[in-house]
């Protein structure tokens, strides 16, 4: 049509387009008229917007990646004598991932969290998983939203005037502040629960007589809790609420067999027991 | 903190959330009401008779418009200003509705493309999300294709009508939009999905030109497109 005819001639814009547009006049330069021009800032803006996007997805990733990594190493706790050495180890692999996020929090100073929230809520829960690990760990209770939100304060010397949204709020003048959302908290918990389903199987297989029964009664506390936010909780809760119920299932089962084995057989035969049971459970379903 | 309390703070948090949402939902239900009666008012352009009186619907429309500002201000208190994009997702739907029908109001009366600004303006909202409730510009250019298959159904019950020349004025507005529409690189989302849809509007518009010009109906749009 028209918009042809006007290609090669690129003539004053705007003036009287709209006009030249109606009288079907054949000069009539459409590649800049103003519908192109502003379908052209439309692009600059979407292109922007999309990047970002993009920035965070393969941020999320890398900080899945570490986080999944952490956890590995935490499972060897169960068979190491040095505990403390592989928590330091771990911490130093999270301290890597919490710089990821702070790159995060620096991509979305100034804009909504939730518009890129879709982005990186993988990675996030991913961290909280591993992060939480660490914390029961080292102190056999739940890490809370607050602290892990308190570890991801980040300073940041170089620009004072931080303009900060809901996500990232107003902390010390300069500082980059990443807050967890209780939905991603809570997913990156119910996630928790099957590592500590390994972890229990684990440490049952290398002799550990305490910490499978310490397992299941924090387990237990866990999914009661999960089972006090019930359905009211975003859809994917819901779903991870049956998980949950196997691996408390596996744990609980795993201490119900220490118990009564534990009674009549020697203890250095139980690790036998356990070690072919473990197996058995992991076969069953590999999920974590 | 014990897990009980962490997950009773939690269940606090989720319970204010669903309350928000409520309110949001009931405001958001006036809103897609008011919508349908705008929609309803400019339906009629399709009617025979409907043509002739194009100006004064839209100003029926545009006096609707002013309970969407209405309740559009209402929405905008029913959650905390910096969390548009967290319940986003409740009037995506309705907001591209609206953005379709003041731009369809905006083609009737002055066969130009409503400016982003135009829009926010008539729905008493901003552009820019620094300064509040705003009008995404996803949503924007969603309610834009709305409007262009509306105008490809137009532009047959206008023939059918006897004004042959609006087809092809909505023939050059159509193609212009085309074109800047292929200038985004879409990713692949609903709105990607939608500009599909764009192309087989384009074929119609032009087959119902094609149609006339092959009848000789279109040798004076000029006289014929002014009424």
């Amino acid at each position: 049509m028209s918009k042809k005819d006007g290609e090669g001639c690129p003539r004053n814009r705007k003036q009287d387009n709209a006009q030249a547009l109606r009288m079907g006049d054949p000069a009539s330069d459409v590649s800049s008229s103003p519908v192109l021009s502003a379908f052209k800032t439309f692009q600059l803006e979407l292109d922007c917007k999309h990047d970002k996007y993009e920035r965070l997805v393969k941020l999320s990733r890398d900080i899945t990646i570490e986080s999944k990594r952490t956890i590995f190493l935490l499972h060897r706790v169960t068979s190491v004598p040095n505990v403390e050495e592989v928590l330091s180890e771990a911490e130093s692999k999270l301290d890597g991932v919490r710089l990821k996020i702070s790159q995060i929090a620096e991509e979305l100073r100034g804009e909504d969290l939730f518009q890129f929230h879709r982005a990186f809520t993988p990675g996030i829960q991913e961290y909280v998983e591993a992060v939480s690990f660490q914390h029961f760990i080292r102190n056999r209770s739940l890490i809370t939203l607050e602290e892990v939100n308190s570890k991801l304060v980040f300073l940041k010397e170089d620009r004072t005037e931080a303009k900060d949204s809901s996500a990232v709020q107003q902390g010390a003048p300069g500082a980059l502040v990443f807050q967890v959302t209780p939905t991603d908290y809570l997913l990156g918990v119910a996630d928790l629960t099957g590592e500590l389903m390994r972890m229990c199987i684990n440490s049952v297989g290398n002799g550990d007589m305490d910490t499978p029964f310490q397992l299941g009664q924090f387990l237990r506390e866990i999914h009661d809790g999960f089972s006090y936010i019930g359905n009211t909780g975003p859809y994917e809760v819901s779903k991870k609420l049956y998980t949950l119920k196997q691996s408390l299932a596996k744990v609980e089962d795993a201490c119900y067999t220490l118990r009564v084995r534990g009674s009549e057989i020697p203890r250095h035969m139980l690790a036998d027991v356990f070690t072919s049971r473990a197996a058995l459970i992991d076969t069953e379903d590999g999920v974590a | 903190m014990s897990v009980t309390d962490m997950f009773s703070n939690i269940q606090g948090f989720l319970s204010a959330d669903q309350d928000i949402r409520e309110d949001i939902r009931k405001v958001v239900q006036v809103l897609e009401q008011t919508a349908r009666e705008i929609l309803t008012v400019l339906q009629s352009v399709h009617q025979p008779s409907g043509f002739k009186d194009i100006p004064s619907k839209c100003l029926r429309a545009r006096e609707l418009f002013s309970t969407v500002r209405n309740h559009i201000g209402d929405l905008k208190t029913k959650f905390p200003v910096d969390q548009y994009y967290r319940f986003h997702e409740h009037w995506r739907f309705v907001l591209q509705r609206v953005t379709f029908l003041a731009a369809f109001v905006v083609y009737l009366e002055s066969e130009s493309l409503v400016t982003r600004e135009e829009v926010a303006q008539i729905l008493g909202i901003e552009v820019d999300r620094e300064k509040g409730f705003h009008l995404d510009i996803e949503d924007y250019l969603a309610g834009v294709l709305i409007m262009a298959s509306e105008l490809s159904r137009l532009a047959v019950n206008s023939v059918t009508s006897g004004d042959y020349g609006r087809p092809l004025r909505i023939s050059r507005f159509i193609n212009e939009l085309d074109s800047g529409f292929r200038l985004l690189n879409l990713k692949n989302d609903p709105l990607r999905k939608r500009y599909d849809g764009l192309k087989y509007d384009v074929k119609k518009i032009e087959e119902v030109v094609y149609d006339l010009s092959i009848r000789g109906l279109t040798k004076d749009p000029e006289t014929a497109g002014d009424k």
